[in-house]
């Protein structure tokens, strides 16, 4: 089954408002032809997960300037193994020191992106892995 | 100058620009300020032909106070070297505000983890992973006791980034002061306590407007009462442009944020020179240097003109626009952090010659994570240099007069007004929030700029120009280790058990009868505090009260 | 998994599988058949509410409290809410969501989001089997959120049982309302964020178009104030849907309007079928071409071309 138009979920988790990055990227990515579901702040990582699978989305987004990164990408991962749904890729973007960006894609998470990456820079990254499967 | 030397002077320019115009240019960067203002290659008279001195400048410590708020400015006093900090448990940022005490610091300024922002206690679920993170946490007066325990709060001047919650973070303020012997009218210290950026650009807001702006002006009105050296707003253009704005964005939304409060404080009965002088502003000095410059003395004239005018204020301290200054943290770059140095100097610098009363400095390592003890030092350090070794502060405004600044200073006043209007005409600024109006202003603002990085209009030294290659980041960072969450949590639980907990039970059903009468809900807020209710039990009675805001989100 | 595998786990309530089956269905995948197949003999059971109205008028805002108050009565709700798509980068910015929050952990309720992906009638092209898909999944309410983006969107009035058509007090004045052409599909109006401005203005006036357009007809739409961010008029307009649902059964109306909907589906589907066929035709297109030269080298208006096209297009059968 091949899928035409790529759907991504970009997500603000956290209690930190700074939601810029996060409406910038979503904004971007539409403007790159993609489909994207932003949820608005504050989303739980049950929520995040709820909504991925609802939307069938192929990819979840999450921006994270709080420093809660080592709490939400593991239990995001964690709950999206729990639903079954491992085929959805995770990436980021945010403020994340080196050593803990390690710790994070031995764990299987896609790219994390730093501030001030150029969207285009994220746009080749989502084309890419959808020109491997 | 004459008509005839006015006459010679345009020929003689047109003269010159037609020779210049022909002469090779670059195209790139842009040349353009970061308000998107189109920049002329040099300015002269002829661009403030209507410029009148004494109408437009007047003296130092004169109205219209572009000069500066003080006849002495500088020579009188330096701008007060407020680091803001903090993180971890109180403990840890106890020990931070001692250590920056001993290196010359001036004045405390605190910074809250996010749950504390959004009125959460520190084992509230949704605070997991959080606390003491970005900040300190402080969910109840014990917190703050700890926190300030041997300062001496009769000799310091404390700021503290609060909004939502600001009302129930001052209780415990106040009563820490009370309890090591200082009398309310002997504290000084600002909260910042302005909401109405909250739902423009920084997000922590708890309440919907309405009785946002009730808790305010009773803030205002117990202020002027019982804590009268306190700043009871701060009102806030930092975080609208950290989140993309523009100076002249910035700049508008803040001044219509303090018209808002004044009107509202009228409007509860309140005079207006009773709680103006209290008023205090907080701007971002962000990277385009002259444009920063013209920001601050814009506003100066700008708040003293419509106080005067407007609100028919008859002090003279009512007139002046007070203002602390941040160097602008989303002009701190990941890559190469040492290079924001360099950046935070320069727009230190901005805000010195701005005539800020009080600064904060980056440390280089803020896009990072919180700062190191050696990275703060550099920071003030920074600011030190700047007091002491460049001569900067020998003259007051050193750039009035200057064809450009003073063009740039009308040109950002004009723009400011034009944002007036459309949002008087919008029915004000709650009505313009509601609306998503100046949210989605911003949201454009911080998309065209995103696009003039990627399209390489605008440069950013080691991020999309002069680039290292596999860099590596060699600063050390400041981690929270994650015990700090649940010694925290544990003190928090125990406070629950040893505290008497059917006096807090009497004390949140009062609160609530006071939130729902047109009482001044302070008091009881600080009976809450003193019989140690937590934040967010405080918090949480007055949601049942006044219900919470849910963000619409504009693009 | 097969589709086989897919339909069993769909009838075992499985909602990522739900999901993945509106997506082949939404993409058009060639398992799309045997599923729109599957489903058909299943629907008819939800009661299917259509929200449309200016956008900014706060339609989703409104759907989510509408959607907490129904829980109180039923356990499955679905909702679709459509967004357009950008019509340079066929991309889209699905935000309706974020004004529906608080659902997000409410078991039993299934949001989905669609892009409009080109689709000019302020609902995106799939939206009504995806309704259908949802009802098969057991919902018993099914929302439905179009764009708004102050364009003539009645076709929803076609896809639902009730519709509610939402203004706010900003939404202009009544001729502007009555060029939209909303006025004639609403079953139920309502005015939110009528704390604002001009709201007592817009009732009187909506009152006087709906006398109009509804004087012949049996049922009266309402017009009910609300605030949906504070909760404000929701019961109301829950308490205006049932007695619109018992007017259509009590009228025999329900299925009829339901089998007028699905004859409009057919003839629509029929002749989108038809142009198609026709445009395949190579002699079709020969003649077009032929014609099209003929008008841009005025040697033909374009009636007498018309005229010609026709008669070669019978001709040809």
């Amino acid at each position: 089954m091949e899928k035409k138009k790529i759907k991504i979920l970009i997500a603000k988790p956290g209690l930190d408002g700074h939601d810029r990055g996060a409406k910038v990227v979503a904004r971007g990515l539409r403007d790159a032809g993609f489909e994207v579901i932003y949820t608005g702040l504050h989303q739980t990582p049950e929520m995040i997960v709820n909504t991925a699978i609802q939307e069938d989305v192929d990819v979840i987004g999450l921006s994270i300037l709080s420093g809660a990164h080592m709490t939400i990408f593991p239990e995001v991962l964690r709950l999206l193994k729990e639903k079954g749904a491992t085929n959805i890729h995770l990436f980021g973007g945010g403020i994340i020191p080196d050593e803990d960006k390690e710790k994070l894609y031995q764990l299987g998470v896609g790219k994390l992106f730093d501030p001030g990456t150029k969207i285009s820079e994220i746009v080749e990254y989502l084309n890419n892995l959808f020109k491997e499967k | 100058m004459t008509n005839k030397e006015w006459e010679e002077l345009e020929k003689t320019y047109e003269e010159w620009e037609k020779r210049v115009k022909d002469l090779p240019q670059c195209t790139l960067p842009l040349f353009k300020t970061l308000s998107d203002i189109p920049l002329k290659i040099v300015y002269t008279p002829l661009d403030i032909k209507d410029f009148d001195y004494l109408r437009d400048l007047g003296l130092p410590g004169e109205y219209p106070f572009t000069r500066g708020i003080r006849e002495t400015m500088y020579r009188g006093r330096f701008w007060t070297m407020r680091q803001f900090s903090g993180f971890g448990t109180a403990e840890d940022t106890n020990k931070r505000f001692k250590f920056l005490l001993s290196h010359g610091e001036t004045g405390l300024s605190v910074a809250f983890d996010y749950p504390t922002l959004l009125g959460k206690d520190s084992d509230d679920p949704m605070a997991k992973g959080e606390v003491g993170v970005c900040g300190v946490a402080i969910s109840s007066l014990r917190d703050m006791e700890i926190l300030f325990d041997g300062i001496p709060l009769d000799e310091v001047s404390t700021s503290m980034t609060i909004n939502g919650p600001a009302a129930v973070i001052w209780a415990f303020y106040l009563i820490t002061g009370e309890k090591q012997g200082v009398p309310f009218h002997k504290l000084r210290g600002t909260i910042q306590n302005d909401i109405l950026k909250e739902y423009i650009a920084q997000k922590s807001y708890i309440f919907p407007p309405e009785p946002s702006l009730r808790i305010i002006v009773d803030i205002m009105e117990f202020a002027s009462k019982e804590v009268p050296k306190w700043n009871t707003i701060s009102i806030s253009g930092y975080h609208i442009r950290e989140a993309g704005s523009t100076a002249v964005q910035e700049l508008a939304f803040t001044l219509m944020d303090g018209f808002t409060y004044v009107e509202e404080g009228i409007k509860r009965g309140l005079d207006v020179d009773t709680f103006a002088p209290r008023l205090s502003f907080f701007f971002n000095s962000h990277l385009d240097f002259f444009e920063e410059i013209a920001k601050f003395r814009a506003a100066r004239r700008i708040w003293a003109r419509e106080m005067k005018n407007r609100y028919g204020a008859k002090k003279k301290e009512s007139l002046l626009l007070r203002f602390h200054t941040q160097t602008a943290g989303c002009s701190l770059t990941a890559q190469q952090p040492e290079n924001n140095i360099v950046r935070t100097a320069y727009e230190a610098l901005a805000a010195v010659l701005g005539g800020t009363q009080s600064l904060h400095t980056n440390s280089m390592d803020e896009a990072w994570a919180l700062p190191t003890e050696k990275a703060v030092l550099i920071a003030l350090r920074t600011q030190q240099i700047l007091a002491y070794e460049i001569g900067v502060t020998n003259v007051i405004d050193p750039l009035g007069g200057s064809y450009y600044v003073e063009y740039l200073t009308s040109k950002l006043e004009e723009e400011a007004y034009r944002y007036f209007e459309k949002i008087e005409k919008m029915g004000g600024m709650v009505a313009a929030i509601k609306a998503g109006f100046p949210q989605r202003e911003i949201a454009e603002a911080a998309y065209r700029y995103q696009k003039e990085l990627e399209e390489k209009k605008r440069i950013i030294v080691g991020v999309n120009e002069f680039v290292l290659e596999n860099e590596k980041i060699e600063i050390p960072l400041l981690k929270i280790d994650p015990e700090v969450e649940k010694r925290q949590v544990e003190r928090l639980q125990n406070l629950r058990k040893e505290r008497d907990n059917i006096v807090c039970e009497r004390r949140l059903k009062e609160l609530k009868m006071a939130a729902k009468s047109r009482e001044n809900i302070m008091y009881p807020i600080l009976e809450c505090a003193r019989a140690y209710c937590t934040l967010g039990e405080i918090i949480g009675a007055l949601k049942e009260v006044f219900g919470e805001y849910r963000e619409e989100a504009f693009f | 998994m097969t589709i086989k595998e897919y339909l069993k786990k769909f009838e075992e309530k499985d909602e990522r599988i739900l999901a993945k089956i509106i997506t082949m269905v939404e993409e058009e995948y060639k398992e799309s058949e045997e599923i729109l197949r599957y489903i058909n003999k299943k629907i008819g059971k939800a009661y299917r509410i259509g929200i449309t109205g200016p956008q900014g008028s706060g339609k989703s805002t409104l759907i989510a409290k509408l959607t907490k108050r129904l829980l109180n009565r039923y356990k499955e709700i679905g909702i679709i809410a459509c967004d357009p798509s950008s019509p340079f980068s066929y991309g889209a910015l699905l935000g309706d969501r974020i004004r529906m929050n608080e659902l997000f952990l409410e078991k039993g309720v299934f949001i989905r989001s669609m892009a409009t992906r080109g689709s000019l009638n302020g609902l995106a092209y799939k939206t009504k089997e995806v309704a259908d898909i949802l009802d098969a999944f057991g919902k018993e309410i099914i929302i439905i959120e179009t764009i708004g983006v102050g364009q003539v969107e009645v076709e929803i009035s076609n896809l639902v049982d009730t519709t509610v058509v939402v203004f706010v007090p900003e939404s202009g004045d009544g001729i502007q309302i009555l060029k939209a052409g909303l006025t004639e599909i609403g079953d139920i109006f309502v005015i939110n964020k009528s704390d604002r401005i001009g709201a007592d203005i817009l009732f009187y006036e909506l009152k006087n178009l709906i006398e109009i357009s509804y004087q012949n007809s049996k049922w009266k739409p309402p017009i009910i104030l609300t605030q949906a961010v504070n909760n404000y008029g929701i019961e109301e307009l829950e308490k205006e849907i049932v007695n619109h649902y018992n007017y259509l059964v009590e009228n025999n109306l329900l299925e009829e309007k339901r089998e007028k909907a699905i004859i409009r589906e057919l003839v629509n589907n029929f002749e989108k079928e038809i142009l198609k066929i026709l445009w395949q035709n190579e002699k079709v297109r020969k003649s077009f071409a032929e014609v099209s030269k003929e008008v841009l080298e005025k040697k033909l208006t374009i009636e007498e071309g018309i005229k010609k096209l026709i008669r070669e297009v019978k001709y040809d059968q």
